[in-house]
């Protein structure tokens, strides 16, 4: 019941992310590789969204999208649209682009070493950010820089922010490097694998800190990983990639309890921790492909045990799972479903779905 | 069939024990003339693992557990201790008796992309341990690593391939091969699965499982992932700061964890289940340095079950989480780098950003209701921050607010009918149980 409540005010409310369609591509000597293929999602305001894929399955690529930071020979195509709070991202310039990326957007990355300039101090990186968007310079830049710290559960902040990198502990880089996202108050946080390179107790820490973060401050949080337990854990709704292409969305619990497209299930299955005492771990053969084509043809089919003949041919649409009255807002793209109509009915529905796009793309 | 292997792989297990290691200790940096202060990797370890077994390892980065796995195939020296391999005490091996004997075990690294050579073609690189050991005559080799190619589900027409021509699955495949070209007994298996994607990470383990039913391996299996773990191993030990907190059987430690370590630990990892609403403690902080360890038990600092003193009992959890905070801060301030100059000012009894404690002292206790008589010893301890005496004040409030915690070192409690062992004071009979004790922190 109140999910569904939850669920009507979501489909009210006007999203903050909004992206459509989006396609980057890799363009070398040797292929294209579309790395994100015609992804769609939306994010709302105090909302979480994950994304979760395996390696090589778009994820960063799409966060990177969003935050113009494709560099060449990547590029967004045409027919791309991201709409953040009502503007269009994809036609904003450089310089335009600079005022947004770190201001209303901000990004933490995977490995806190690597995004901390080892060459500065801690707090002189904080300041830079807080200095380009906000114009704050000197002891009150110092000063703002020392609260932000403090807000990330730093002890001994005042001291902490004359000291270099290296001299914070792995857990309290990425706070760090959180305070320095915060430092303009963002309305979009995009976590790309912020604790995978923390261990268990530290990720712990991180993750609750975000959450106390997000309530505070009612931010939108796009959390890219590819645990799952990570995923149930923070996200409100999970976009699950494979490929460059987002194959099931759904509400998280809804998604754990009934995984719909046969990757997910798989993905699931091959959780060690979901399946104690049993004497083989369930797998899925073979390896994530890189797509170098315009698919016209299930990416996943060559691993995936429910393939039937038509997933060589049909590329498949995203479609509602559920239908009834109380359907949640869970879709999959796989030619199994939606499972109300017969095979054949439903690669039509997929077929023509795809036509329409064709269309609409010319 | 499949069940006669299995059966033969179960009376394996119950075999003897092949590798003993008693009161290991592996120490870095050592022998600096002056102010030897070593990083204690490893300090002071006991167990043993029975042939055939997988013995799990885990524990954060830093533990030791890396030095542990590479000390026990003589990677590394250890500093003092030994390591009984079918009876033989290898750390005093050397020369071609050394050699000789590292062919019985090997190990399989974590990072497939840096532990194969990129300049050798992939026959190569699994042929290289036959070649040093001079096994048999080229050709053999060369059939031998056809085979070993097909054991680890490759294909033979691999053999003239490069590493990167393979993915990461793949490359941790040869990784294997490798390890196993001369027939070991014992392999180390250090993170062998952790650079990998979750459906491939699976391949990797049923195949290490397929393995050791068919070749009769033993395994410590060094992890960070707790559920890999649980899949894979029959007993575990859990590591801190180069101790061994909790040993025992794999199921019995996850269903029931005694040490007050391995239950935050396993509270710690996310389920992949949104609905579940299991208790999570966080620790606070991070793990102390390895150079400057806590005296008593390794996990005093951040141990949510520690003992308190008897005439603090009931003090307000805030309070006391402050106080351990406070304490913590000035452990840290010790371990910081200082420059030069800082150094100067500091002989001098000039300002540095280390003497400012009254800033931190507002931070913590600001909006706490400070008893008088803890009031006091915070500004003894407040008092030798200032004229620079670091180690001075963290003995005041060790003296003041420690406990047996601080001041020894636990011993090795049995714990269960099948010998699991923990290091814990609370194990004592005059403590409660740290199953049976509620953190403050939850009260």
């Amino acid at each position: 019941m109140a999910q569904q409540e939850s669920a009507r005010v979501r489909a009210e409310e006007e999203p903050l992310l909004s992206v459509e369609n989006l396609q980057t591509a890799f363009f070398t000597d040797k292929e294209t590789i579309r790395a994100v293929d015609g992804v769609s999602f939306d994010i709302r305001r105090g909302e979480t969204v994950g994304i979760v894929g395996e390696s090589g399955s778009g994820k960063s690529v799409t966060a990177r999208s969003i935050m113009g930071l494709v560099d060449s020979p990547g590029r967004v195509l045409d027919g791309s649209s991201i709409r953040f709070d009502g503007e269009e991202l994809t036609d904003k310039t450089e310089e335009q682009y600079r005022g947004i990326r770190g201001g209303e957007i901000a990004m933490v990355f995977q490995d806190p070493l690597t995004s901390l300039n080892p060459v500065y101090t801690v707090g002189n990186q904080i300041k830079e950010a807080l200095r380009l968007h906000q114009g704050l310079r000197g002891a009150a830049a110092t000063e703002e820089a020392i609260e932000l710290l403090e807000a990330v559960g730093i002890p001994d902040a005042s001291r902490r922010v004359t000291e270099y990198p290296h001299e914070f502990s792995g857990g309290m880089r990425q706070r760090a490097v959180i305070a320095m996202a915060l430092a303009c108050d963002p309305e979009l946080l995009i976590c790309d694998e912020p604790t995978t390179a923390l261990d268990v107790t530290i990720q712990a820490q991180i993750l609750e800190l975000l959450d106390e973060l997000q309530e505070e401050r009612g931010l939108a949080i796009m959390f890219i990983t590819h645990d799952m337990g990570v995923i149930a854990e923070v996200s409100d709704r999970v976009n699950v990639m494979y490929a460059g292409e987002i194959v099931e969305s759904a509400p998280v619990e809804e998604l754990f309890e009934n995984p719909r497209h046969p990757y997910t299930q798989g993905l699931l299955r091959s959780i060690p921790g979901n399946q104690p005492g049993s004497e083989r771990l369930e797998t899925i053969e073979g390896d994530v492909p890189t797509p170098n084509e315009p698919a016209t043809y299930c990416r996943f089919e060559p691993r995936c045990p429910k393939a039937f003949e038509e997933c060589t041919r049909v590329h498949p649409a995203s479609v509602e799972v559920n239908t009834g009255v109380d359907a949640e807002d869970h879709s999959a793209a796989c030619l199994l479903y939606p499972e109300d109509v017969s095979q054949a009915e439903a690669v039509e529905l997929h077929e023509q779905r795809n036509s329409e796009r064709e269309v609409s793309e010319r | 069939m499949s069940e006669q292997v299995q059966q033969e792989s179960v009376s394996v297990a119950t075999g003897e024990t092949l590798v003993e290691v008693n009161e290991l200790k592996t120490y870095y940096d050592e022998g600096a003339i002056l102010d030897s202060n070593p990083v204690k990797a490893v300090d002071g370890v006991n167990f043993e693992i029975k042939r055939g077994e997988t013995l799990g390892l885990v524990g954060e980065s830093g533990c030791g557990k890396t030095t542990l796995g590479r000390t026990l195939i003589q990677l590394e020296s250890a500093t003092s201790g030994e390591v009984l391999f079918d009876g033989t005490d290898v750390t005093e091996l050397s020369g071609a008796e050394l050699k000789n004997w590292r062919r019985n075990s090997q190990m399989v690294f974590q990072d497939p992309e840096s532990s194969l050579n990129d300049r050798m073609t992939v026959g190569e690189i699994i042929r290289e341990p036959l070649d040093v050991h001079d096994w048999n005559d080229p050709k053999e080799r060369r059939a031998r690593v056809r085979e070993l190619l097909d054991v680890v589900g490759l294909q033979p027409e691999h053999y003239y391939r490069y590493p990167h021509q393979f993915s990461g699955g793949q490359r941790q495949r040869i990784g294997i091969a490798r390890a196993l070209a001369l027939e070991p007994e014992f392999v180390v298996l250090d993170e062998p699965v952790s650079a990998l994607d979750v459906s491939v990470q699976a391949q990797i383990l049923n195949l290490l499982e397929d393995l050791q039913d068919e070749f009769g391996l033993t395994y410590l299996f060094i992890a960070h992932d707790l559920s890999v773990v649980r899949h894979i191993c029959d007993r575990v030990a859990v590591m801190y700061l180069g101790n061994v907190m909790e040993l025992g059987a794999t199921e019995e430690i996850f269903q029931d964890p005694k040490n007050p370590y391995t239950h935050s630990l396993l509270s710690a990892i996310p389920e992949p289940d949104p609905t579940s609403d299991k208790e999570r403690i966080t620790l606070r902080g991070t793990p102390p340095s390895p150079r400057d360890p806590p005296k008593g038990c390794p996990f005093t600092t951040r141990c949510p079950m520690k003992i308190r003193p008897e005439k603090y009992q009931n003090v307000d959890p805030d309070l006391w989480v402050a106080i351990e905070v406070f304490r913590e801060v000035l452990r840290e301030r010790s371990r910081a780098e200082k420059t030069l100059t800082e150094q100067a000012k500091e002989l001098l009894g000039m300002e540095t950003r280390f003497s400012d404690i009254g800033e931190i002292r507002r931070e913590l206790f600001g909006d706490l209701d400070v008893p008088r008589e803890v009031e006091a010893h915070l500004d003894r301890a407040a008092e030798h921050v200032k004229n620079n005496e670091d180690a001075e004040a963290r003995k005041v409030l060790r003296d003041e607010f420690g406990s047996i915690c601080d001041a020894e070192n636990p011993a090795n409690h049995v714990v269960s009918d099948s010998g699991r062992i923990s290091h814990c004071h609370r194990h004592l009979p005059e403590y409660t149980e740290p199953d049976e004790f509620t953190p403050y922190t939850e009260r």
